[in-house]
């Protein structure tokens, strides 16, 4: 078939690979509302069926509450270290040769492809009092498996290549010029780095860390294992949630999994928000 | 020219497809089992027993599929639309769930033996090689010096048991005094290292990570892990007051009647309580009711007072709504 059945495609539209918007359009709205909308709104209508004082004893409930608590802590703290490794594996992975480069660069996308449960019981395995890492670490006094850092840790596990992922593509397209323009007017590396580069890396790295913890505040199979889920101490919501779901109380569920989705969309927006006006701090100033 | 050869090709596969699907479809009727978690082995060495018993008495072939997993969320699979003939499961509750949905008869219980239960198991301890802590009763599991590990009751089935059996302890210990018993449970719940969400996560957190002095399972359970690994590192305490545990069976009609299999379905669960079944039963440490094969393994399992949760607790409902449902005494107990 020829381009020429396509009436605007001749006419001032810059030609497109993919037909038609209105077609293109068309297709993306049904995918969203069969993949994001649908179940969104089973979500909702799950809590249809209770009232707002319901909702409200369901999700500040004191047990519910400490979970949030150790749950978004944790997340934080894995989300703030993905961050600074990940820029750093993103930085080596895009501006240095060195033999099993390729390897690594496969290697980031492991934990993707790996079962959650999977890297759980690993994770357990190597850092409980007996595992090898477990045993290491214990005489020091830092007990990891069974505590909110063996929860970071997994969560940072399931996470990392969030990170990697999205300042990596954004570091390739600054050329190393730059850098090299940088200091031959005179910046040292730190000044560079902090003026130069890292300015045009943030808005890829503010995403890929909010990615990285709205994604942990969800996991559960990875952290289940290595948790020790005592009350109060280390139960994460994601397990509240399954408790929900076990009892056939699929109103309290979701009642808890709207606050974690809540928050998640807050953070998201949030995140868009302010890249929008960073960006346009960026680039629209100079004119 | 080119059209020939491929459309003979297409007709000449078609006609192999044909002739190696036919036999195999016409032969066979299958039957899909949805059953618990740690059952994989258990069924696995049943199923082939009932095929071959079938084809002897009935002349059929037929197969026999299973699905596993935490049998809560079977039975959540069987309401959203999975078409499993038969339930075997390890909680009242879930087929009363299914009972409930009209998917197994209202009266389930009274359709076979023994509450339509073929075997039954109840709940023990696993201790560290010669018992240093000295364990022999509930009581003990509540001293300062024992750590314990079981499933968390909030979501397993065999850690509701063992929660159930140390509160029917100290019901008696304590002569139903409703403030001892619950500063009972209170301690024996602190004495917990891990909460795993399973049984299987339990076991793993006791032998592989070596964490806690007592693990707490069904007796079936913990047999097989002292089987498994090593009967000289582990003993197995049998408590002389616990719970009894029925392993329930249903047979799914609606799905059954669909699937053209009701007949071998109420077969399969008949066969269940054979003495033969029975034996393959016992030999993977559980209790069972056959007269023969009860006096063949006695050794094996220890006289034991068996408290049922109908009598202490007013039945499953009852005890689930007052004790595990949220804001019930489990949470209290363990509310800071």
């Amino acid at each position: 078939m020829s381009t020429r059945a396509l009436p605007f495609a001749i006419g001032s539209a810059p030609k497109r690979v993919l037909p038609g918007f209105g077609l293109s359009l068309g297709v993306s709205l049904l995918f969203i509302s069969l993949v994001l909308l649908l179940p969104m709104t089973g979500l909702f209508g799950q809590l249809a069926g209770l009232s707002l004082a319901e909702y409200w004893a369901i999700i500040s409930d004191g047990r519910v509450v400490a979970s949030y608590t150790v749950t978004i802590g944790a997340a934080a703290v894995a989300a703030l270290v993905n961050g600074a490794f990940g820029l750093l594996l993103a930085w080596v992975l895009v501006r240095y040769e060195f033999p099993g480069k390729r390897l690594l660069d496969a290697l980031m996308d492991l934990p993707f492809a790996l079962p959650t449960a999977v890297a759980g019981i690993t994770l357990a395995t190597l850092y409980s009092s007996n595992g090898w890492m477990g045993r290491l670490l214990e005489p020091l006094g830092l007990q990891v498996a069974y505590t909110w850092v063996g929860i970071a840790l997994a969560m940072a596990f399931t996470s990392i290549p969030f990170v990697v992922r999205t300042v990596q593509p954004v570091l390739e397209d600054l050329p190393v010029e730059v850098d090299e323009a940088a200091l031959t007017l005179g910046a040292n590396d730190g000044t560079a780095f902090r003026r130069v580069i890292l300015p045009h890396l943030w808005p890829a790295l503010v995403t890929g860390t909010g990615l990285a913890f709205v994604r942990s505040l969800g996991e559960f199979g990875a952290i289940i294992f290595i948790a020790g889920n005592m009350p109060y101490e280390t139960e994460i919501t994601a397990l509240m949630i399954f408790v929900r779901l076990q009892e056939y109380d699929y109103a309290g569920a979701s009642a808890i999994a709207s606050v974690v989705l809540f928050v998640s969309l807050a953070l998201l927006l949030a995140i868009n928000i302010w890249q929008g006006r960073f960006i346009k701090r960026l680039h629209g100033g100079g004119g | 020219m080119t059209l020939r050869p491929l459309f003979q090709r297409s007709l000449l596969a078609i006609a192999l497809g044909a002739g190696l699907a036919g036999p195999v479809q016409a032969a066979e009727r299958e039957l899909l089992n949805s059953s618990y978690d740690i059952a994989r082995e258990l069924f696995s060495a049943i199923n082939p027993e009932f095929i071959a018993h079938w084809q002897e008495s009935q002349g059929e072939e037929v197969a026999v599929s299973q699905s596993h997993g935490g049998s809560s969320a079977q039975a959540r699979a069987i309401m959203q639309g999975l078409r499993a003939d038969v339930v075997t499961y390890n909680q009242v509750t879930d087929v009363q769930v299914l009972a409930d949905e009209g998917l197994v008869a209202e009266e389930w219980q009274q359709a076979f033996d023994n509450n339509a239960s073929p075997y039954y198991s109840t709940t023990a301890f696993l201790v560290r090689k010669d018992n240093p802590k000295g364990i022999e009763s509930w009581d003990d599991l509540a001293r300062e010096d024992v750590r314990l590990v079981f499933p968390n009751p909030k979501t397993s089935g065999n850690g509701r048991y063992t929660y159930l059996a140390a509160w029917g302890f100290a019901d008696q210990h304590f002569d139903g005094d409703e403030e001892q018993i619950r500063d009972f449970m209170r301690t024996f719940l602190r004495n917990v290292t891990v909460f795993d969400t399973g049984g299987r996560g339990a076991t793993t957190s006791f032998i592989e990570r070596g964490l806690g002095d007592v693990l707490i399972s069904f007796e079936s359970e913990v047999n097989n892990i002292r089987g498994e690994y090593g009967s000289d590192d582990y003993e197995v305490i049998v408590p002389p007051i616990s719970i009894l545990a029925e392993f329930p069976v249903a047979v799914v009609e609606p799905n059954a009647e669909r699937n053209g299999t009701l007949d071998l379905a109420q077969a399969y669960v008949e066969y269940l309580y054979s003495e033969e079944a029975q034996r393959t039963l016992a030999g993977f440490n559980y209790r069972v009711h056959h007269e023969a094969v009860v006096e063949e393994f006695a050794d094996l399992f220890p006289e034991t007072e068996l408290l049922r949760v109908e009598d202490i607790f007013g039945g499953w409902d009852e005890a689930m709504e007052t004790h595990f449902g949220s804001g019930g005494l489990l949470d209290q107990l363990q509310r800071r």
